[in-house]
């Protein structure tokens, strides 16, 4: 099933007098439960195709299907309303509430969606649990430790239950051990059936996915199965 | 869009986390509502005391005198008023039938009595009343024998005392059938008045009544006008007959038609028109001092939400990116500024209806809030943080999520 399909799309930025092309024409189609992971150099289109994806930006032109529905004609309150229900944003900077625990960081979103008191509560308790955070609850961001924070992050994006999680350099700020720590969990979460996104510059984060797109100068330039996957175990 | 719970939940965690900023921003307002609401509580309390001190003066009197009891301003272009004489209240009393007391009185201020080798300080007044005129002051007598027409009619000289005179001069010595002196003149004691209710704390029980007759064989042309007192049967002929009671006297003065009368009715309902005559200056100074304090105050609301916006660029980028809609943003900023405001005119009111109390207290004031002014003081503060609270929460409401998440 086609969760995402884009079509010829592109996006021109203004940066004075000369027009920045960051995305060329680029087509492609994400169903449910694929693991694909988004790379290229720096400018090569990538971010502005994530947040393209997350629905943060709309494209200047082409059409861009989120679940057969048409995002580029939409409103930004229409936007903000998918961002909350279907996609679950994972940020290399974490970007937490500073001043909130764990527990209200997660609950964030559900706040967006009109959920109440106790249940959102308990769903983010839950989601919080699901990351192996379960004593880390009442913390602040600056009481974990990098990887204690993305978990909270990734608990926050799993926590409406979305159809995709957008995960840009999420191992970026991280060690690799730790970093391989996540992978693991972004691998359970694909194993559940969840569709992932994952943009990197990383070659061997890359191979976490089971696909691979990659960008350069704002095209399209290989999208390729990936046949070695490395799947990540606990050692 | 979210809860307005949420958002106001949102909202105090926020300004809890900066409490030292929030409650320097809230000064102005906390200021501006304390000045004004200081000075509509002193000035209640003073309505207040004012209208149930002369009410003492008995619900349904009106008294007709030569002048006002206060002017406010300007020279006076009636200085040439005619006296009211003995002869134009003897006329009037023979045309009102319709009231139920009219009296007369004058009045001498700042005399000495004595009694033996002792006397009272300069300060007591001397009353020459009519019969009449002891009811419609309300004085009734405590012990001994109240005033008599035939008293007045043969100018006898005796007298009624106040509670504070007979506490002064007499000590444990019944005054009744005593003899005393006003200014030279023996007077024998008649009778003491009951106590009047204190004024703003000041005893009212310092003054001597005598006979009209006699006041008048004592003092004689020194003060010839004399007051008409006046009271109706009942509160619903009250108006009739304070009608009745000029229209006499302008027959007996023979004012021309179209001109002012040329003397003053004085009732509770006239004095309380002249403390807020006086009062709305000064209530009017006062909200314009909180206006303008209020604007500034609200200036500074305005700055420090700006600032708080640009500091939390990050955090409105996160929430715009998990699904936060322009209205929930803005109504999370303009929430903040309104709870400022509130939080800070609650402070101001809570603090000027106390100090408003206390110093009231001193003059002995009932103590009272002026609760008109509390809700139009907080609808202000309400108002002063939509007002300038607008603009930052539309500020941050348009961030655009993807520059506000990069923001470092």
């Amino acid at each position: 099933m086609n969760i995402i399909t884009i079509e010829n799309i592109s996006k021109v930025y203004k940066v004075g007098d000369t027009e920045v092309h960051a995305l060329r024409d680029v087509s492609l189609t994400i169903n449910k439960n694929e693991y694909v992971a988004i790379m290229g150099p720096s400018g090569s289109g990538k971010s502005t195709l994530m947040n393209m994806l997350g629905c943060l930006d709309t494209p200047s032109n082409g059409r861009y299907e989120f679940k057969n529905k048409n995002v580029s004609a939409m409103t930004d309150n229409e936007l903000a309303a998918i961002r909350n229900r279907e996609i679950g944003f994972v940020f290399q900077t974490f970007n937490l509430l500073s001043r909130s625990n764990a527990l209200h960081n997660v609950e964030l979103p559900l706040i967006y969606s009109g959920i109440s008191g106790a249940e959102r509560k308990d769903r983010a308790r839950k989601a919080l649990v699901d990351v192996g955070l379960e004593e880390r609850i009442h913390h602040k961001p600056n009481e974990l430790s990098g990887g204690q924070r993305q978990r909270v992050a990734i608990a926050r994006a799993l926590v409406t239950n979305p159809s995709i999680i957008l995960a840009d350099e999420p191992t970026g700020n991280l060690d690799s051990k730790t970093g391989e720590e996540i992978m693991i969990l972004f691998n359970q979460i694909h194993q559940t059936g969840n569709t992932i996104i994952l943009v990197t510059h990383e070659e061997y984060i890359a191979k976490h996915a089971d696909r691979i797109i990659r960008l350069k100068d704002g095209y399209v330039h290989s999208d390729e199965k990936v046949l070695d996957r490395y799947i990540p175990t606990i050692n | 869009m979210i809860s307005l719970s949420e958002i106001a939940r949102i909202s105090v965690t926020s300004l809890r986390a900066n409490k030292l900023r929030t409650m320097l921003t809230i000064l102005g307002i906390t200021v501006g509502l304390f000045s004004i609401i200081v000075i509509m509580t002193i000035i209640t309390m003073l309505q207040n005391s004012i209208e149930s001190g002369f009410s003492s003066l008995n619900k349904n009197t009106f008294q007709i005198q030569k002048w006002e009891n206060i002017r406010v301003g300007g020279p006076r272009r009636d200085r040439n008023r005619k006296d009211i004489t003995l002869e134009d209240f003897e006329q009037f009393r023979g045309l009102l039938k319709q009231a139920k007391y009219v009296g007369a009185e004058q009045w001498q201020f700042g005399k000495v009595v004595r009694f033996g080798n002792k006397e009272t300080n300069p300060n007591i007044q001397i009353a020459g009343a009519t019969v009449d005129a002891m009811r419609t002051n309300n004085w009734n007598v405590d012990y001994g024998r109240d005033l008599r027409e035939d008293d007045v009619q043969y100018s006898r000289n005796v007298c009624l005392l106040g509670n504070e005179i007979v506490v002064k001069l007499f000590g444990n010595i019944n005054p009744i059938g005593q003899e005393l002196n006003v200014d030279g003149h023996p007077l024998k004691v008649i009778g003491v008045i009951e106590q009047q209710p204190q004024l703003f704390g000041q005893s009212r029980d310092n003054y001597v009544v005598l006979p009209l007759s006699t006041f008048q064989s004592f003092y004689g042309r020194r003060s010839r006008s004399v007051n008409i007192t006046v009271m109706s049967y009942s509160k619903e002929d009250y108006n009739d007959i304070i009608e009745a009671s000029i229209g006499y006297m302008r027959t007996i003065r023979k004012v021309p038609p179209g001109e002012d009368n040329d003397f003053y009715v004085f009732s509770n309902e006239s004095m309380i028109t002249q403390v807020n005559d006086i009062t709305s200056g000064i209530k009017i100074g006062a909200f314009v001092v909180s206006i303008i304090a209020l604007l500034a105050a609200g200036v500074g609301i305005m700055n420090i939400m700006l600032v708080s916006v640009t500091e939390r660029t990050k955090e409105i980028g996160i929430r715009k990116a998990v699904g936060a809609k322009k209205i929930d943003v803005l109504l999370q900023f303009l929430t903040e500024a309104v709870v400022l405001c509130i939080i800070g005119g609650t402070i101001g009111i809570v603090m000027g209806v106390g100090l408003g109390n206390l110093a009231g207290s001193l003059i002995n004031a009932q103590p009272s809030i002026p609760y008109d002014w509390v809700a139009i003081g907080l609808s202000i503060c309400v108002l002063v943080g939509l007002i300038f609270g607008t603009y930052p929460a539309y500020k941050a409401a348009n961030l655009d999520p993807i520059e506000a998440l990069r923001y470092e």
